[in-house]
């Protein structure tokens, strides 16, 4: 019956999948909004924040749903905190700016709303390829910037534990 | 080609025997040009006969020796000056002397040893010819003719499947299986992915045949590697317990037998590259080695026919063709 000149092309026999698993959610949920950037403060010493808010049902991260504030050198501090003590390539940050934070500007400078807009715009995309990474998961520093209140920069680096099988 | 001699020259011509009958092969040189040549395999005779034409008839034509050379040979492109000679065979068809005219020598090498086959790659060339030269004082006279030949291999008696789980921990758990370890040329490679555990945000996935080439040994080793394929198997995120079939076939890319270490200069080896590339184009991926062959060509005749055609041969005319007729109705049911 089968010709030996003709190739056998016959799928590999695999394992009927579960209806639960084809029809169920999929265990891979990641999204991080960056919005409601703030200015803080006066003259000076005036920053601005933004509201940092992680939905997600990866079992990795001990919420599943989060909401942070953050400032850029926040994100500044993620970065470098990634780029020492993991193997992988950061994605890039936006911009310092700081030309903007020079004096005798016509416009408001890192005030600026369209600048604003930008930064937030580039800092979104930054935490989302970040948070998405399987190595950049298993650091303590990305869970604490995302999940912690605040961000305790004497804190001890270090890799995540694994959570137990089943969760 | 001297112009300035006042003196006499020739032009030599190689011609095989079964230049009529023998197949040829296409090669693609390291110009990148594709050009057919005669195919030859391990143990087959090269057989024919070179024609030495004057180029100013009436001269006399004074010569050191008249040979031919059959060589196979391995050139290492970093280093060219040095070519390695793994065959190498001479046949003197004329001592010193003069040819007053034009002339025919015939030659032939008896069932000539070629182990390897012939190979053409990106810092490494293997190959195969005939030259024939006309010795003189000053300078020689020769002419190459460039054969190729392929090496034959039969279905290997142990030929396992590949399978194997691998991932990232809590992250992306597959099994991949392939049906073979060792493919020929026109083969098809069978397999499934299986997806144990998925929690990243897959965007596609596909198979790569990477060619690697190995020049050098010792502290100097170089490899050369070259994607001849990118096969798309899967678009779209995967969910758990999803199976993904493959069927590749490879009988459309231009590919050679796996070399190991041929003559200790070079090797050639093919590997499975199975990528899945996420939403975020990180690439996570799984190589693995196989091992490719050359199938020789399926002759159908049947046994009495073959044996007909060879008595024919001794027989006389009549009863043979009678015969001939009574095999080919055999052959044909």
């Amino acid at each position: 019956m089968s010709d030996p000149t003709v190739a056998d092309t016959r799928r590999l026999n695999s394992k009927p999948q579960d209806l639960t698993d084809a029809y169920g959610p999929p265990s891979n949920f990641l999204e991080i909004d960056v919005y409601d950037p703030q200015t803080i403060g006066v003259g000076r010493n005036r920053f601005t924040t933004y509201e940092v808010r992680m939905r997600t049902n990866l079992p990795i991260f001990k919420l599943k749903d989060s909401v942070v504030r953050r400032r850029y050198s926040d994100f500044e501090w993620l970065k470098n905190e990634l780029e020492r003590d993991s193997k992988i390539v950061v994605p890039p940050l936006p911009g310092k700016a700081l030309k903007r934070q020079l004096p005798f500007r016509g416009d408001e400078g890192i005030f600026e709303e369209s600048f604003i807009e930008e930064r937030r715009v580039g800092l979104e995309q930054f935490i989302n390829r970040l948070a998405g990474h399987p190595l950049a998961q298993n650091e303590r520093c990305l869970h604490m910037f995302l999940q912690d209140e605040s961000i305790d920069r004497n804190y001890i680096p270090g890799k995540v534990r694994n959570l137990p099988k089943g969760t | 080609m001297s112009f300035f001699s006042f003196g006499q020259s020739a032009e030599i011509d190689v011609v095989l025997t079964d230049a009529e009958t023998r197949k040829k092969a296409e090669h693609k040189t390291e110009d990148g040009k594709k050009d057919k040549y005669f195919l030859f395999y391990d143990g087959e005779t090269v057989s024919g006969k070179i024609n030495i034409t004057l180029k100013n008839p009436g001269k006399r034509l004074e010569h050191q020796g008249i040979k031919i050379e059959f060589v196979g040979q391995i050139e290492l492109y970093y280093d060219r000056g040095n070519h390695h000679e793994f065959v190498s065979l001479v046949k003197d068809l004329a001592r010193p002397g003069e040819l007053t005219q034009s002339q025919t020598f015939d030659f032939e090498f008896t069932h000539v040893e070629k182990p390897y086959e012939t190979y053409t790659g990106q810092n490494v060339k293997l190959r195969y010819f005939l030259r024939a030269t006309v010795s003189r004082r000053l300078n020689d006279i020769s002419k190459e003719m460039d054969i190729v030949v392929h090496t034959l291999s039969t279905y290997p008696e142990l030929n396992s499947s590949i399978k194997m789980e691998v991932g990232i921990e809590d992250c992306l758990h597959i099994e991949f299986e392939y049906n073979k370890s060792k493919y020929h040329l026109k083969d098809v490679i069978v397999g499934k992915i299986y997806f144990l555990l998925v929690r990243i945000k897959i965007k596609h996935m596909e198979i790569d045949i990477i060619k690697r080439e190995t020049t050098g040994t010792g502290p100097s080793v170089y490899h050369e590697n070259d994607t001849i394929a990118k096969y798309e198997i899967m678009d779209g995120a995967p969910v758990r317990g999803e199976s993904i079939p493959i069927r590749l076939f490879l009988a459309g890319y231009e590919m050679t037998p796996t070399m190991r270490d041929i003559n200790k200069k070079f090797s050639v080896r093919y590997y499975l590259n199975l990528v899945l590339i996420d939403e975020e184009e990180r690439r996570y991926f799984k190589q693995q080695e196989i091992t490719l062959w050359r199938k020789g060509d399926v002759v159908r005749k049947s046994m009495s026919s073959q044996a007909t055609i060879g008595a024919q041969r001794f027989e006389g005319s009549a009863s043979s063709e009678s015969a001939l007729e009574k095999a080919a109705r055999e052959d044909s049911g």
